[in-house]
């Protein structure tokens, strides 16, 4: 156990790619907590997809023991937290069980508006917060408009901020001593019961489920029945530890601690973010403020591409929830899909990692239906419902009001773009509630329909910003909207799996732009096909595919008949990958591409 | 028991650029070598697939027509003693119209040829140099004229729906095609097939293939001028006054029995689809050390092997007798072609059932590999 003047929690906070990951990697080496050779890039992200896209998707943490300039031997406890919004809530837990954080700033971007939301969540849980700003390196960097920028947009002292160079290592030691020197001890009474906030748990094959905890009073030691406040389980500690990064067992965790306990948990549902870990007898009776239910606000259903995987991606699912509790699952039959599973998300991002991960590490081909959020219905008898899935739609008239949920949307970005960007807001009834600028960047805040996010409307932004304007938000719950059922046919057909809902100023513009897609993605056949977008009876928009005229091989004698066979063999299997509607097969690339409506 | 044989000469004088064959070029061939070489391999087809009669013989390539006669004669003679002859036996060899080759009409027919199948690709010289032969429209005139002095049955063929032919343009030539009074004709549309010259063509843009929907049009108009001729289409590319249909060519179509000899040569003898090494040499070797020149030889399951007779079967215009597949398979009518597929296409007029058999239509001929993906089951091609 250390003492606890001589501990230093901190998590460092960033904007995407602003350099988090490869500063936390020099910490640690310059640290010594790994060797040269041990340090890969980007130690702290695990998973594959981390590396390759090259983002934090799971808070991760690392003890480091450095020795300061006061001849003090410090132990200094970091958080990498993910960068994105879909995983805010484990970000505001990292956050809580920290007392101070790097405010991390690319010398050459700037401020952006994730910099903004993490920070202010940084000072709401009043945090020492040091600013660095990072890439120095860089031609482009402007240290001293970054600072003013700091000053002026966050209304932070950043006089005394570190310059630094994550990727060539300049200005490590001039953190690290910031760390020490401006960032307050923890605080934390050993007497008292056990309370401990369970930061993050995640599934490891050798050791089960791992949990990371902040000791807050008490202590942590193997042997302990421990109790789960909000999930109501008792467990046995048996073993404690820290990441160094790699795992090192300890005696005990004292107050002000972080470090991780394994207490033979077989399922990371068990141990909820945010949770407070007390002892089963004897234990505190009042629980850590901030516990929230993680909620799925993005739906959307997966189904096998091959109906004869459906076994195989229900075991993949249930494998895959070990070690993500966070999305939701359960078994939906679709007309045309077959079976499949109705799954929910953080966001759009949590939506596509699950989706790339059952792809890649259980090798499934997979149909993604339309994403779809959740919306209440107050049915005309009174009774509410929501509804997850557009398919379960009920019966129009028997729907008093339909409600949707709303964000509040803050973006950032170089003023050149404001106004394509207000445009799109506009386009997605977004209505604005601020606009600010600073020096040659705007600040916008606008309410949004949710499900207008849904789709594409991080994508539109990058691609007209040129990747420049930067977008965070949060739930500010449901409102009223007058919401239509888009069904699109084919051949006279409704396709289950294209349906959505939509508000009914955005169903032309949508069902013509779906129509269109479609009749590029879908082959010709035999017969000409009609696209239809309709909402009820009424139809709003129209394609056709024209017939195909010609497919014959034109010569064909005794040498070619195991030619022929291989390509109906080869045809056949194609259908396999293809899905029936009104005799139309219809390929899976189709589903996925005709929902990312990005160029409409 | 096979009734028909093929027997594949590899050789040509050049090769075609849209050519995918089983054809070489080689600066000598050593005849006496190749002679107990196919009689080899024909003696080892006779012991496996002998016993009946033969009813056609067909010699293809490559080029038939350079080969000498007198080995035309004596491999006749051989298969003659192996086999025996059906009274009526039809033989054919396929035939490039050089003047060269045409001089050799007379001892052919001697040696027992009775019907021609000429390489004549085109009337027009121009197009004849695109196609990369080595005749102009005169000289296949000249030796389609001399075919048709010497044999009793001539048939030859043309290459169209080839980038840039107008309705017009094939108009004309098809019925100068349809004026010489040959009782068969073999009507093929260009396709640029993998691996060869024309595909490379095509992927640097040298030339644009026609594009679908005019070749379709020139499919049907095809078919309307030849039937009006009295020539109508009994096969998708081959037309033929009725009885003069190549008989050989309808064993396969029929999805019966034939022997397959020489290099590349295929065979169907009972369950068996076999195979010849493609590589003249190659060939040759394993004819040296065998005494025949199997490549592989593999049997074919029951569902296997009505795909076959489906896909073969469905390009006549006589359709396919789906009772007696059924029986002749063990498969149930229902496996063979999924109902409710044979309805739909019934209705939208692409397919119609005459008794027992199930004919593609005009409509359905010039989409019949798609239509074929739609009626056969999956059960029956896909292991
Ligand atoms: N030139 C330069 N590049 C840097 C510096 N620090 C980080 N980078 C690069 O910036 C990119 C993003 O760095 P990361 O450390 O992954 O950023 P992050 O903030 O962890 O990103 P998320 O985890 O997605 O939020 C990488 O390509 C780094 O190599 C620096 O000081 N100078
Ligand atoms: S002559 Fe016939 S077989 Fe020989 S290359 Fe030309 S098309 Fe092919
Ligand atoms: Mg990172």
């Amino acid at each position: 156990m250390t003492e606890l003047s001589l501990i230093r929690n901190f998590s460092i906070i960033a904007h995407i790619d602003h350099g988090k990951s490869t500063l936390a990697d020099r910490l640690i080496q310059v640290t010594g907590g790994m060797t040269e050779r041990e340090l890969k890039e980007q130690v702290l992200d695990n998973m594959d997809i981390e590396r390759e896209r090259g983002i934090t998707i799971k808070a991760q943490t690392v003890r480091l023991d450095y020795t300061a300039s006061d001849g003090k031997t410090y132990e200094l406890n970091l958080m990498d937290t993910p960068g994105h919004v879909d995983f805010a809530y484990e970000v505001s837990r990292s956050l809580a069980a920290c007392e101070g954080a790097l405010l991390v700033v690319d010398a050459a971007q700037g401020v952006e508006a994730q910099t903004l939301a993490n920070v202010y969540q940084s000072i709401e849980h009043d945090h020492e917060i040091v600013p660095v700003i990072n890439k120095i390196d860089l031609p482009a960097a402007e240290p001293e408009k970054v600072k003013a920028e700091i000053e002026e947009v966050i209304g932070l002292d950043a006089s005394d901020a570190v310059m630094t160079s994550a990727k060539s290592g300049i200005g490590i030691e001039e953190v690290l001593e910031a760390i020490v020197q401006r960032i307050p001890p923890p605080q934390g009474d050993r007497d008292k019961p056990l309370k401990a906030m369970l930061v993050d748990s995640w599934y490891d094959p050798y050791l089960g489920v791992v949990i990371l905890v902040r000791v807050m009073d008490g202590v942590m030691k193997k042997g302990q029945q421990i109790k789960f406040m909000q999930g109501g389980t008792v467990h046995l500690v048996d073993r404690v530890g820290c990441m160094r990064p790699k795992i090192e067992q300890l005696p005990e965790l004292g107050p002000g601690e972080i470090g991780f306990i394994t207490a033979q948990i077989k399922e990371v549902e068990q141990a909820k973010v945010g949770d407070t870990i007390t002892l089963a007898k004897g234990g505190a009776t009042e629980a850590l403020p901030g516990y929230k239910e993680v909620q799925s606000v993005v739906f959307c259903g997966l189904f096998p591409v091959d109906a004869a995987d459906f076994e195989k991606l229900r075991e993949s699912i249930g494998k895959l929830r070990l070690n993500d509790a966070s999305f939701t699952f359960e078994m939906e039959n679709s007309a045309a899909l077959g079976f499949g599973f109705r799954c929910g998300f953080l966001g759009l991002l949590h939506l596509e990692i699950i989706q790339e991960r059952l792809t890649r590490e259980y090798d499934l081909d997979l149909i993604t239906t339309a994403p779809s959020v959740v919306y209440r219905l107050t049915m005309t008898d009174g009774s509410t419902q929501e509804l997850h899935n557009p398919a379960d739609m009920p019966d129009p008239v028997k729907i008093d009001t339909m409600e949707e949920p709303w964000i509040k949307a803050t973006i950032y970005t170089p003023d050149e773009h404001l106004g394509s960007i207000l445009k799109l807001c506009q386009d997605r009834r977004g209505i604005q509630l601020d606009l600010t600028y600073v020096g040659g960047r705007a600040q916008v805040v606008y309410e949004l329909p949710l499900n207008e996010v849904v789709f594409d409307f991080y994508d539109r932004l990058k691609s007209i910003s040129r990747g420049y304007a930067s977008f965070d938000y949060e739930q500010i719950g449901l409102r009223e909207g007058d919401l239509v059922m888009m069904n699109i046919l084919v051949n006279n057909e409704p396709v289950d799996a294209l349906s959505m809902v939509v508000h009914r100023s955005q169903a032309d513009p949508r069902g013509r732009a779906l129509c269109e897609r479609l009749k590029d993605l879908i082959p010709r056949h035999m017969f000409k096909i009609p696209i239809q977008a309709a909402i009820g009876a009424k139809v709003i928009a129209r394609e056709t595919i024209s017939a195909m005229r010609k497919d014959v091989t034109a010569k064909c004698y005794g040498g070619d008949i195991s030619r022929k066979k291989k390509l109906l063999e080869k045809q056949k299997e194609g259908k396999k990958r293809m899905r029936e509607y009104g005799n139309v097969s219809i390929p899976q690339e189709a589903f996925i591409a005709a929902l990312r409506m990005g160029d409409e | 028991m096979a009734r028909a044989i093929y027997i594949h000469w590899p050789f040509c004088l050049a090769k075609c650029p849209y050519c995918d064959f089983n054809s070489h070029v080689r600066e000598s061939v050593d005849i006496g070598l190749w002679e107990r070489s196919l009689l080899a391999d024909m003696r080892y087809e006779a012991e496996l697939a002998g016993g009946e009669k033969l009813h056609s013989i067909f010699f293809g390539g490559g080029t038939p027509s350079l080969m000498p006669p007198a080995l035309v004669a004596r491999l006749l003679e051989e298969a003659e003693q192996l086999w025996g002859f059906a009274p009526g036996l039809e033989i054919t060899l396929e035939a490039n119209p050089s003047s060269v080759e045409a001089a050799n009409f007379t001892s052919l027919a001697n040696a027992g040829i009775n019907r021609l199948s000429l390489g004549i690709q085109s009337l027009d010289d121009q197009v004849l140099r695109f196609l990369g032969r080595l005749h102009d429209a005169r000289e296949g005139l000249a030796a389609l004229d001399i075919a048709q002095k010497q044999f009793r049955r001539v048939s030859f063929d043309l290459i169209y729906a080839r980038p840039g032919q107008t309705a017009d343009i094939w108009e004309k030539e098809l019925a100068q095609a349809l004026s010489f009074g040959t009782e068969h004709l073999s009507l093929y549309q260009l396709t640029i097939e993998p691996g060869t010259r024309f595909a490379t063509d095509v992927r640097q843009s040298k030339f644009t293939p026609l594009d679908d929907d005019p070749a379709a049009d020139l499919f049907t108009l095809t078919r309307e001028m030849t039937a009006a001729a009295g020539l109508p289409a009994y096969e998708i590319s081959n037309h033929a006054k009725p009885g003069e249909e190549s008989r050989h060519n309808l064993t396969y179509w029929r999805y019966q029995d034939y022997c397959g000899i020489g290099p590349g040569a295929h065979g169907r003898r009972g369950n068996k689809a076999t195979q010849r090494h493609r590589k003249p040499e190659n060939w040759l070797s394993a004819v040296e050390r065998n005494s025949h020149g199997t490549q592989t030889e593999s049997d074919l399951t029951a569902p296997e092997q009505a795909s076959e007779a489906l896909l073969m079967g469905l390009r006549l215009a006589e359709g396919v007798d789906l009772k007696a597949l059924s029986k002749r398979f063990g498969i149930a009518q229902e496996n063979l072609i999924i109902a409710s597929r044979k309805i739909l296409y019934s209705e939208l007029g692409f397919v119609r059932m005459e008794g027992e058999r199930l004919i593609v239509t005009d409509k359905g001929m010039p989409v019949l590999d798609a239509l074929l993906g739609e009626l056969v089951p999956a059960e029956l091609v896909v292991s």
